[in-house]
């Protein structure tokens, strides 16, 4: 592997995220389905495509389990083999990985992945008790650390070690919440200050409501190929180039380091070289800003700055639309919206907007290098996949 | 060896109740588990004895938890954190009787076995949580 093709995305779909009153997470996965089949003219949905995996982390939000084959039935594609994956948040991010696999292993030349998840007809309290069955049960939920407490601690342990501060964590909710307001698609489309998060209510100290992502309905899809057949179904193919995936202990208290996680730099490291990428060679990233501190912490990881760097690194704007490294042009899990199972697919299809010229308004000039940070739990899972535009 | 409690995460709750904090060695590679487990991950042995560890710890991180699940809503704002123990492993768990302002990286804790009850909904293990040492 040498930053050859592994697979192509020749089209996408994204449910608008937000609040889908009335609608079951199968009904949600099609909106985002019909917008990669309109996007798509050449495909045959029926006759072209193998296989289905589509991300969705809980029962509890519906009491529905088996997500594969309904997803696959409100696609309008019932017969192909059809297979959920669970990774926690990093649900979508394993399924498009696992898209990966079935294309290279040649069992399916065409395959959807996707995701889904339906959250916000639940409390708070309830969604705070799901969200949490994707840490260790017997040491983390017994003890009532909830997820939010989780990134809590580790941010705590980052600021004691780094000096990292509320004031730059509040900068990624700041930037997230504006690149969002430019995503038509956002659950979130208004202007935040550093003062409203600073202000807003305590979730976890140090994090407040503001530095959490939101609880939101929404659905994730893209059509991967052989990149030798992709020129059958489209003239702008986004081509992934690397792909990781890696665990680490269920229990963050296991951990060998509290301030990063090596299951995203593992991750990282797979993609990096499968791709024969550096980060400096990335133009943008979509990464997992469950918490306004965990973005900061994947800067980091993902190579973006030095250890320690992340905070600095947000307040100077290099993230920023404009920026070096635009991070989270979508408005990230943080704006854009967070329904868990589809967050990973949804990365992926900022990403083809991005690389394929579409973004609009928040368009990045000139990318032809991407990056998505998928991060399930407190870090026991981790994606990250590098894509290259078709004209790189 | 047949007699002997088995090492699993029930056994570990179980020796809590009694007020032991118990680990297990790995007689194989000298691993030790805390929380034991029955197959060692490191040399993948399956025998292990039984050995106490202190309960002295310093307190490696922390956060105050406001948005708490349903079980432990009675019990919020609570400060939870992960201890480092004197033999250099971690656990979580419940920090009480320390004021918000007085927590800090490297406060000296020790284990209390008393239960930090939360509820019955959740099994009725015994909870340890940390105090000031
Ligand atoms: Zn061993």
């Amino acid at each position: 592997m040498n930053g050859k093709p592994l697979v192509s995305i020749v089209s996408a779909g994204l449910s608008k995220f937000g609040k889908h009153e009335g609608l079951f997470a199968r009904e949600i996965f099609s909106l985002a389905v019909k917008e990669a089949f309109d996007r798509c003219p050449k495909l045959d949905p029926k006759r072209d495509i193998k296989a289905l995996f589509i991300g969705h982390m809980g029962e509890s939000y519906e009491h529905q389990g088996h997500m594969g084959a309904a997803a696959a039935d409100w696609a309008g594609l019932l017969g192909i083999p059809a297979t959920r994956t669970e990774a926690a948040c990093a649900s979508s991010g394993a399924a498009l990985r696992s898209g990966v696999y079935a294309v290279l292993s040649g069992l399916a030349d065409v395959v959807m992945v996707g995701g889904v998840e339906k959250m916000t007809h639940r409390t708070t309290a309830e969604v705070t008790e799901y969200l949490a069955m994707a840490s260790d049960y017997p040491f983390e939920q017994f003890h009532g650390i909830t997820f939010p407490g989780l990134f809590a601690l580790m941010a705590t342990a980052h600021m004691n070690a780094y000096g990292t501060t509320q004031e730059q964590m509040a900068k990624v909710a700041v930037k997230n919440h504006h690149h969002a307001s430019l995503n038509p698609k956002a659950h979130m489309q208004k202007e935040i200050t550093v003062e409203n998060v600073l202000a807003s209510k305590m979730v976890a100290w140090p994090l407040k409501i503001y530095d959490c992502s939101l609880i939101t309905d929404g659905a994730s899809c893209i059509i991967l190929t052989k990149p030798e057949i992709a020129g059958k179904f489209t003239d702008m193919p986004v081509h992934i180039v690397g792909s990781g995936q890696a665990s680490d202990t269920i229990g963050l208290y296991e951990r060998k380091t509290l301030t990063s996680l090596q299951s995203a730099k593992l991750a990282a490291k797979t993609a990096y070289e499968m791709a024969a990428v550096k980060p400096e060679d990335v133009n943008l990233a979509e990464v997992h800003d469950c918490f306004t501190f965990a973005e900061i912490m994947a800067y980091e990881d993902l190579g973006f700055c030095k250890v320690g760097e992340g905070g600095k690194l947000v307040v100077e704007g290099k993230t920023a639309l404009g920026g070096r490294l635009p991070v989270n042009t979508s408005g990230g899990l943080k704006a854009k919206g967070h329904p868990v199972g589809a967050t990973g697919v949804a990365q992926a299809y900022e990403m083809y907007l991005q690389l394929t010229g579409q973004a609009d308004k928040r368009q990045v000039k000139d990318a032809q290098v991407g990056l998505t940070h998928n991060v399930g739990g407190s870090g026991a899972t981790a994606t990250v996949h590098v894509y290259r535009s078709d004209q790189a | 060896m047949s007699t002997q409690a088995p090492f699993t995460i029930e056994q570990f709750y179980k020796y809590l109740a009694e007020g032991k904090l118990m680990a297990g060695k790995c007689l194989k590679c000298g691993k030790i588990h805390l929380p034991p487990r029955p197959l060692c991950d490191n040399c993948y042995g399956q025998d292990f004895e039984w050995t106490e560890v202190s309960g002295k710890g310093k307190l490696l991180t922390y956060t105050i938890i406001h948005v708490a699940p349903p079980q432990f809503q009675t019990l919020a704002p609570y400060a939870v954190g992960i201890v480092q123990l004197e033999n250099g492993l971690k656990i979580p768990g419940m920090i009480s009787g320390v004021q918000q302002e007085q927590l800090k990286v490297g406060l000296e804790l020790t284990i209390d076995f008393a239960a930090c009850s939360a509820g019955q909904a959740w099994p009725q293990w015994q909870r340890y949580c940390f105090r000031q040492t």
